[in-house]
């Protein structure tokens, strides 16, 4: 068996070069194994929808190949794509249609379900996202979030194996995003593959196993969460007006990759005790003016990796 | 093909002519046609027939079924044309607009499959449009001056019977022309994400040729252009029938529809989708 068949999604050298010019993803080598909830990261213009439309099939790579479910794209559409659910860039469906409706004619033209039950499975979805009050009203007249949640319906019209969500929140109200959030850990639970686009740290703090990073078009980092955690150790910073002096400590206790600043001196903690160094620094002489011991939130992780800030909120 | 598989693609279609007949302005847009025969009924009745009259508007008073000959007629160069630009031209570039395109693809619905459903459904369209016309006009025409037998351009007269298929051969030429302009419509759809554009492009398009087609200088190239046969259908009128004379009309419309349906495919087929 080839390392394909236990991804989900995986793409190589992955490029798409738009006629412009502009290169809005360059060269990337995604390895989403089955049954992972994977945050797909990176601010706003990353190249997350472009990567997104080219893995549907929807943008034809300028190079690099990709494969979902195991099967090679966009050569394998036909059988694999049913088996996908899919948010592209925001919802859109017909204005003039009910909600219900324009769930129904996705339905019609899906060749591999059984019209006859096309009903109850629309009527299932609706109340799957909590529109089964609103189904018979006229997508136009539907809020941000309802819209959000009829897009979300339409990729549960039948069972899938993946679920290539670009931004499955926006718009939604705190309450709608818990619901949302349940609804992927409930998909996952069941066995499904989610691919999670976001620019939510909070997000893939709260649902994902891994997590894919882009910045300018590169895939920058791609971790389980709990690895790009550990990346960043904590680090023991000593406030004091000796610093070379704690330097010389902190060295002497075993610990790494210490420096020394006007001010202020650090190293990694590692499996030092804090208080143990606490003590030896007092013991050497040290004047300690402030002993902290600082760990990288995962906000500072991605800064560090993509230079931007991202949104924390929500 | 399977038969579930066939009703799988059937059930396509269905949503998209229900699609197009089921919109608001689709229904304003068959009043307007549907008002033209009885615009000229009444006007015939009101002020009747004058000694300036076609053959076709001559006939009203005698017999019912001119008035849907009569509204044809009228509306062949623009009202009929406008209809079937506004449903071709919609067909890609609506869906692309509205972003509904990217989801239908990723369903998936191979494009070349989606293009089929699209021309099938302009096509029908095309035919209830001209029906429409044509019936809204005998139906009319029928009830104010009656019909008894069918005068022909030849001189000699028809039954009622054979009068009425007569006009459902003019009819049917005229679906075809009409489909002719929607291929070029689904064609220019593939071209744009503003299904307004496309509207007034494959519009532009119509009134063209037949602003060069009214220009004698250059008869060299009247019979490549789309509404060059179109007034053609007159010739069904004729004792005996005979449907030779459509054949170049009819040749001409489904080069149109050949020649602009692989275009749209190529388009089609090879285009980055980004809406």
């Amino acid at each position: 068996m080839g390392p394909t068949s236990t991804l989900a999604v995986s793409s190589s050298g992955l490029t798409k070069r738009f006629a412009s010019g502009q290169v809005a993803v360059a060269g990337i080598d995604l390895a989403v194994p089955t049954g992972a909830v994977y945050g797909f990261l990176g601010p706003n213009g990353s190249g997350k929808t472009t990567t997104i439309r080219m893995l549907l099939g929807l943008l034809h790579p300028t190079a690099g190949e990709h494969t979902l479910l195991g099967e090679p794209m966009p050569r394998g559409s036909a059988t694999v794509l049913p088996r996908v659910g899919a948010l592209v860039e925001g919802p859109a469906f017909h204005p003039y249609l009910s909600g219900r409706d324009n769930l129904l004619r996705l339905d019609a033209a899906d060749l591999t379900v059984d019209g006859r039950t096309a009903r109850a499975r629309v009527g299932e979805a609706m109340d799957r996202v909590g529109l089964g009050h609103a189904a018979a009203k006229r997508y136009r007249h539907y809020s941000l979030g309802m819209r959000q949640r009829l897009g979300l319906a339409a990729a549960l019209l039948r069972p899938r194996e993946l679920f290539v969500l670009d931004e499955p929140t926006n718009g939604l109200d705190p309450q709608g995003t818990r619901e949302v959030r349940s609804l992927l850990l409930e998909v996952a639970a069941a066995g499904a593959t989610v691919v999670l686009s976001t620019h939510l740290l909070s997000e893939v703090d709260q649902v994902c196993s891994h997590v894919g990073v882009m910045h300018r078009g590169k895939l920058v980092a791609q971790e389980t969460l709990a690895a790009l955690r550990t990346r960043h150790a904590p680090r023991v910073v000593v406030t004091t007006t000796d610093p070379a002096g704690a330097l010389a400590v902190l060295t002497a206790a075993g610990l790494a990759d210490g420096r020394a600043a006007a001010g202020r001196a650090g190293a990694l903690l590692g499996d030092a005790a804090p208080e143990e160094l606490v003590a030896a620094l007092v013991g050497a002489g040290v004047p300690v003016s402030g002993f902290a011991v600082e760990a990288a939130t995962l906000e500072e992780t991605f800064v560090e990796l993509t230079g931007e800030g991202f949104d924390v909120a929500g | 093909m399977s038969r579930a598989e066939g009703a799988g693609r059937g059930r396509l279609l269905r949503s998209e002519l229900r699609l197009i007949f089921g919109r608001r302005r689709n229904w304003v847009g068959a009043l307007v046609l549907a008002s033209v025969p009885v615009l000229i009924a009444i006007a015939v009745k009101v002020a009747g027939s004058s000694s300036g009259d076609s053959f076709i508007f001559g006939q009203i008073t005698d017999n019912g079924l001119f008035v849907a000959l009569a509204a044809l007629t009228v509306e062949l160069p623009f009202f009929l044309p406008i209809a079937v630009a506004a449903i071709s031209a919609d067909a890609i570039a609506g869906e692309a607009n509205l972003g509904t395109l990217r989801y239908l693809l990723v369903t998936p619905v191979d494009r070349t499959r989606l293009l089929v459903v699209k021309m099938t459904a302009i096509a029908v369209f095309a035919a209830v449009a001209t029906l429409l016309v044509a019936a809204v006009g005998a139906t009319i025409g029928l009830a104010i001056f009656g019909g008894g037998d069918v005068l022909t351009v030849s001189g000699t007269t028809l039954g009622f019977a054979e009068g009425l298929l007569r006009l459902v051969l003019v009819c049917a030429y005229l679906t075809l022309n009409l489909v002719a302009l929607g291929a070029v419509g689904l064609f220019v759809s593939t071209l744009t994400e503003q299904p307004i554009a496309a509207t007034i492009a494959t519009l532009v398009l119509t009134l063209a040729s037949q602003i060069l087609d009214a220009l004698s200088q250059l008869s060299v190239i009247h019979p490549y252009l789309l509404t060059h046969y179109w007034m053609d259908f007159g010739e069904l009128l004729r004792d005996p029938l005979s449907l030779a004379p459509l054949g170049p009309g009819a040749l001409c419309a489904v080069a149109y529809v050949a020649v602009f349906g692989a275009a749209a495919w190529a388009r089609f087929t090879s285009a980055d989708v980004s809406a």
